[in-house]
């Protein structure tokens, strides 16, 4: 029988290779009784989703969303630049 | 800045980025736009930044049975204190400006070698194998290291996001 604290390793674990379908039902088996792992793969996969989306936001052309380079560090690299 | 969390060292990217460029110029076939050029030299900087950072990490935080995680668990695995319900619409959590500010500090709160661990796969998108490499670690070692990695983050984010916000009432 798994338990919760073997249960979060293997919700993280699925999250980067699929594990063994022996080892998929067993976690699917716990999820199904177990409430609060159920919530921490549901919040797990919102952090990954969240995280997705602030990328492609970020990277979305002509909206910098990010911070931009401060004044300073756009002389210092254009210094470095006409040196070259 | 989402990706090396240190304002300084992203700058030093963004200008050996640019030295970089003029320097392979004539390399550069116009086949792509330049900023995509410029983009793909940059994004190689990103990676020698986490493998120089990886060598320099003291090797202690490597030793994972020693680091200090106060874990949820007790000692037959079952929650002590479970995860707390998020409420409301956590979807759109993304369109929350102040979301990404918070997020950044969680990360950064984290060792270095569990924040670039976390970084490299969800931010970066990286495949673990390709992520063991650049880390200098075996494919065990981090997967206990991502795994180390969420369930941190999780923990703070409710602790200093969900819990603050669902406090002001909503």
């Amino acid at each position: 029988m798994l338990s919760c604290k073997d249960v979060t390793r293997l919700i993280s674990e699925s999250m980067d290779r699929s594990a063994p379908l022996g080892k998929r039902i067993g976690v699917r088996l716990h999820l199904l009784i177990c409430k609060f792992c159920a919530r921490y793969e549901r919040q797990l996969l919102l952090i990954r989703e969240t995280v997705r989306h602030l990328v492609a936001t970020e990277e979305r052309p002509g909206e910098p969303y990010g911070e931009p380079l401060t004044e300073k560090a756009r002389e210092r690299i254009r210094r470095s630049l006409q040196q070259q | 800045m989402l990706r090396v969390r240190d304002r300084s060292a992203a700058e030093d990217l963004v200008q050996e980025t640019f030295l970089a460029a003029l320097k392979s110029r004539g390399a550069f076939s116009g086949g792509s736009s330049e900023a995509t050029w410029l983009v793909g030299i940059l994004k190689h900087k990103i990676a020698d930044h986490y493998r120089h950072q990886a060598r320099e990490a003291p090797p202690e935080d490597l030793d994972l049975r020693e680091h200090p995680d106060p874990s949820p668990f007790d000692g037959s695995g079952h929650w002590t204190s479970g995860p707390t319900d998020w409420g409301g619409n956590p979807a759109d959590l993304y369109r929350e400006k102040k979301f990404l500010d918070q997020f950044t500090k969680c990360l950064s709160g984290l060792s270095p070698h569990h924040a670039n661990a976390f970084t490299l796969r969800e931010i970066e998108g990286a495949d673990t194998g390709e992520i063991c490499k650049v880390l200098n670690v075996s494919e065990t070692n981090l997967w206990v290291i991502l795994h180390r990695a969420r369930m941190q983050l999780r923990r703070c984010l409710e602790i200093n996001w969900f819990h603050r916000n669902t406090g002001k009432g909503s």
